[in-house]
């Protein structure tokens, strides 16, 4: 395997608030290679888009990153001085986010926001820039994307809209892409669309793909490895196929549990029971222990990673077994 | 938080958070009884002419009288002890900011409750009139108003109610509305319940939290309305001065230097109306249902 | 667009003559018109020959409609103090009052965006807790107060400043206007001062908010992401997204801005409309206060008006949804 494109260690983000430390993401550690797809799944609050903030330097205060590192191509992204980082950003690392009602600026034209996009990272004329915008837009399917380019967000459909979102990442041909729910807003039969160029550029362009989302069918067709995080931890690790197929920790089976799927029509759907715990000031110990069928006093240490098989980790002391799966 | 506090309760908790906020409540508590006291605490009645003495007049903070008195903040032109004048002053200008207040809300909440209640065309005049009134600005109202009038303390009051009435109406009719919509009214409605049943037991009580923020800046804006129309000349009468007029009466020595005849009725002006606002802005935040947690 | 523009047009044909008709009505049928309109010093022939040129014998609509065609003819009188039309006298005081109020405005922008932005960024720094505390005292502080205050220290304790008039004008377009000559802008200083404050506080606070809500707006995140400049991200998307609020609420306040030049023309005896006013309301100068009153509520509604074409043509948003409409 090549070396990876994005390498994080340890990466802890803690937002220290009046009430509390929030301890967003608890000791994250994950790669991606060029070209591959890493899925990283979890419920809302789980922690999943503020490691893609952290990756990006973003994390808005009280929140900030305390610990770990952020390795793109071996350098790593948190000694940078801000305006290194800012010049990181948008170009060797683009982020698309979940609305596209929201991520473009309505009272500025799309062409205002590609533009600004090119020259912030080279010296090119506007005239060069447009072009290179026109072109983007054209790559992600946008018809008749020379007229387009003088519109104004609001005159763009959803899909539209996060297909500019989309190639306004793709301007400065990134080597690694961050998508943050990027079609959860969308109909199914777009967000079909934009799963499929997306895989395309990757394997095409070697671009890596950080791909967060809460939705485990997306991922299944999508990604090639999968990350499970539940309460800021990463539980589980592995190939999709093989955590799809042969979930480890309790949790991924549980959230493969709750997908309606054809194969079980008329049998009733099965629930994790309970709610997310807070994560002000959270207890040690497993945090799935309180809604976990075999937690027991163990629980109340934190689990470390275990391998339990080659290119597997799991987050638990009592993982399942191949036979305990039904 | 704990669950067995009443709504008061927990109003007055979280008011008492702010310390600014109590320092501001406790400085218009003291303005207040130092108004409704003014007779008892006065060193000296203003009104009363047979008290002042010419030879008096004018002179600075700490100054004694020919008949042995200490003007603690001076005297104004004609004699009169500015401490007291401000006492008395306090009196008038408390009395019409809180009487204009409280009727232009009755007004305007009886206006919010119609236009929301009967809807239609009733709502159509109603709230076409809130948004003429609203688009220009309260002095100007006041002050046409009071040229066609004439002065007085009742003309006054009368024109702050005017350019008041329609914060409130608007206001009520909002909450009234998003209230009216909810099921409970329409099952109350269907059960044919006297419509001032419906109105006086569901829609008003809803109506009352924002309406008594919207009252407490209002006061403030009232009494600095006031104040601006009496130093204009065209507010309260010379027989009962406000603390405006009081202000207007010690301009011209300003510019000689004799600053204290309109300085200190202008501080203590300041003083009730900061400490309004101070209240104002607490009790927006507590009784602002989107900022609880 | 001018399909939209036409429409506001009619609306405001509509709310002058509505306000028209509430003049008529305050000065004819509530007020007596012979008192109102006739010099209190006229002989009793004098009284009758007015009364018969101003229609006072006939019916109440019909008086109405003699009132109107004359106000649309620039006719309302003449004022008893200055014997030259009432109208004539309100368009000679103007300039000086715009004067005022164009600067105090242009003072509360230049000054209040900046500070509002500072405290929006930086809402725990000091200063921009020391922003927002002085942007609640101008909202409180009673606008004659501080006017007094700014005399008594600038003026009398410090003398640096006149405190009283509009000093020597220079001519500009065949308009008398002070800014142009030293002793001009001595004398403007501390009524524009005066009359920004309030506005100040109210852009100050208005930019503080906005600043803050976009902040936390994804496409604040999303522009950072594309790796811009602090400058660039706040310059331009989020400076773009609160000037429209800010254009609508100065733009609607330029109105307030003039009435409120009542009080600091009076004040610093700037002599403008808003002073020409208030020592018309003290003689009793009845026709000069209609035509004041007729003068303000079109200049409202200009203003309602031009901020209304402003805005549209500022947000995409709203100037698309017109031309569907």
């Amino acid at each position: 395997m090549s070396a990876p494109t994005l390498r994080v260690e340890n990466l802890r983000t803690y937002f220290f608030t009046r009430q509390g430390v929030v301890k967003a993401v608890e000791d994250a550690s994950f790669s991606v290679a060029p070209g591959k797809i890493l899925g990283l799944v979890g419920e809302s609050g789980s922690g999943k888009s503020m490691t893609g903030y952290s990756i990006m330097g973003l994390v808005d205060p009280p929140g900030r990153v305390v610990a770990g590192r952020i390795l793109l191509r071996g350098q790593d992204l948190r000694s940078l001085a801000p305006d290194d980082m800012r010049r990181v950003r948008g170009k060797r690392i683009a982020m698309i986010f979940q609305d596209p009602m929201m991520t473009l600026n309505p009272v500025l034209r799309v062409d205002t926001q590609m533009v600004e996009a090119i020259q912030a990272h080279a010296d090119v004329s506007r005239a060069a820039a447009l072009e290179r915008s026109r072109d983007a837009l054209a790559r992600v399917g946008i018809p008749s994307p020379a007229a387009r380019l003088s519109a104004y967000p609001h005159q763009f459909s959803g899909g539209m809209r996060q297909r500019v979102a989309i190639a306004i990442a793709l301007l400065n041909q990134p080597e690694l892409i961050i998508a943050d729910e990027p079609t959860t807003a969308l109909d199914v039969t777009i967000q079909g669309q934009i799963l499929f160029e997306m895989q395309k550029l990757a394997r095409e362009s070697g671009t890596a793909l950080l791909w967060i989302t809460h939705d485990l069918s997306v991922i299944a067709g999508l990604a090639d490895e999968i990350c499970v995080m539940y309460a800021g931890r990463i539980v589980e690790h592995g190939s999709v196929d093989e955590v799809l197929d042969a979930p480890l920790h309790p949790y991924t089976h549980g959230l493969i549990d709750s997908v309606p799927s054809r194969g079980r029509r008329g049998e009733p759907l099965r629930q994790i029971p309970g709610m997310t715990p807070s994560l002000l000031d959270l207890a040690p110990g497993c945090a799935f222990r309180e809604r976990c069928t075999r937690a027991d006093g163990a629980c109340a240490q934190d689990p470390a990673l275990s391998a339990p098989a080659a290119g597997r980790q799991v987050r638990c002391f009592h993982p399942l077994t191949q036979s305990a799966i039904a | 938080m704990q669950r067995e506090q009443t709504p008061l309760q927990r109003i007055v908790a979280d008011f008492a958070e702010s310390r600014l906020a109590l320092a501001g409540l406790a400085l218009f508590t003291l303005i207040l009884l130092a108004a409704l006291f003014a007779p008892l605490i006065s060193p000296q009645n203003p009104y009363d002419l047979a008290q002042l003495d010419v030879l008096d007049s004018r002179l600075p903070p700490g100054s004694r009288s020919g008949d042995g008195l200490t003007f603690w903040l001076g005297s104004d032109d004609q004699g009169r002890d500015i401490l007291s004048g401000i006492f008395y002053g306090l009196r008038i200008s408390l009395w019409v900011g809180v009487a204009s207040t409280f009727c232009a809300m009755i007004i305007g909440l009886a206006m919010g409750l119609c236009a929301a209640y009967f809807g239609g065309r009733t709502d159509g005049v109603i709230m076409r009139l809130v948004d003429i009134q609203l688009s220009f600005p309260a002095i100007l109202i006041a002050l046409i108003l009071l040229a066609l009038l004439g002065q007085g303390i009742g003309k006054t009051i009368f024109a702050l109610i005017t350019v008041q009435w329609a914060y409130y109406a608007r206001s009520a009719r909002s909450t009234a509305l998003v209230e009216r919509r909810k099921e409970y009214i329409e099952a109350a409605m269907c059960l044919a319940l006297p419509p001032a049943r419906i109105v006086f037991r569901h829609l008003l009580p809803n109506c009352l939290p924002p309406l008594l923020v919207i009252a407490t800046v209002q006061v403030a804006a009232a009494v600095a309305l006031e104040a601006t129309l009496s130093y204009l000349g065209i507010g309260v009468p010379i027989t009962e001065p406000s603390l405006g007029l009081l202000i207007k009466n010690g301009f011209d020595y300003m510019l000689s230097g004799k600053y204290w005849i309109s300085f200190f009725p202008g501080i203590a002006l300041v003083l009730t109306i900061v400490s309004i606002n101070l209240v104002a802005d607490q009790l927006r935040d507590v009784l602002n249902p989107r900022l609880q947690k | 667009m001018p399909v939209f523009i036409i429409r506001r047009l009619l609306q405001s044909v509509l709310v002058l003559f509505f306000m028209s008709l509430v003049v008529f009505v305050g000065v004819y049928a509530i007020g007596n018109p012979v008192d109102i309109l006739i010099n209190p010093q006229a002989d009793q022939a004098d009284i009758a020959r007015a009364i018969a040129a101003l229609g006072l014998d006939k019916p109440l609509a019909q008086q109405y409609l003699i009132f109107l065609k004359q106000a649309l003819a620039g006719d309302l009188g003449k004022s008893f103090a200055y014997d030259i039309p009432a109208i004539q006298l309100i368009l000679e005081r103007m300039p000086a009052t715009l004067e005022l109020a164009l600067l105090a405005t242009g003072m509360a922008v230049l000054l209040g965006i900046p500070l509002g932005l500072w405290a929006g960024l930086a809402p725990d720094s000091w200063p921009g807790k020391l922003i927002m505390a002085g942007s609640i005292l101008g909202f409180s502080l009673p606008t004659f107060w501080v006017g007094l205050m700014l005399i008594m220290v600038f003026a009398v304790e410090l003398g640096w400043l006149p405190s009283n008039g509009r000093g020597p004008s220079t001519e500009l377009l065949g308009v008398a206007v002070s800014f142009l000559s030293w002793e001009g802008i001595r004398h403007l200083v501390l009524p524009a001062v005066n009359l920004a404050l309030f506005k100040l506080s109210l852009i100050i606070r208005l930019t503080r908010a906005g600043t803050r809500e976009a902040l936390l707006q994804d496409y604040v995140k999303f522009a950072r992401a594309k790796g811009l400049s602090n400058a660039r991200v706040v310059g331009v998307h989020v400076l773009k997204n609160i000037m429209i609020p800010i254009v609508t609420v100065i733009g609607l306040e330029f109105g307030s801005v003039i009435a409120f030049a009542i009080v600091t023309e009076s004040i610093f005896a700037w002599p403008g409309m808003g002073k020409l006013i208030i020592d018309s309301i003290k003689v009793l100068d009845r026709p000069v206060i209609v035509a004041y009153l007729l003068v303000i509520v079109s200049l409202f509604i200009l203003i309602n008006l031009a901020v209304d074409i402003v805005y549209s043509l500022l947000d995409p948003r709203v100037r698309i949804s017109e031309a569907k409409g």
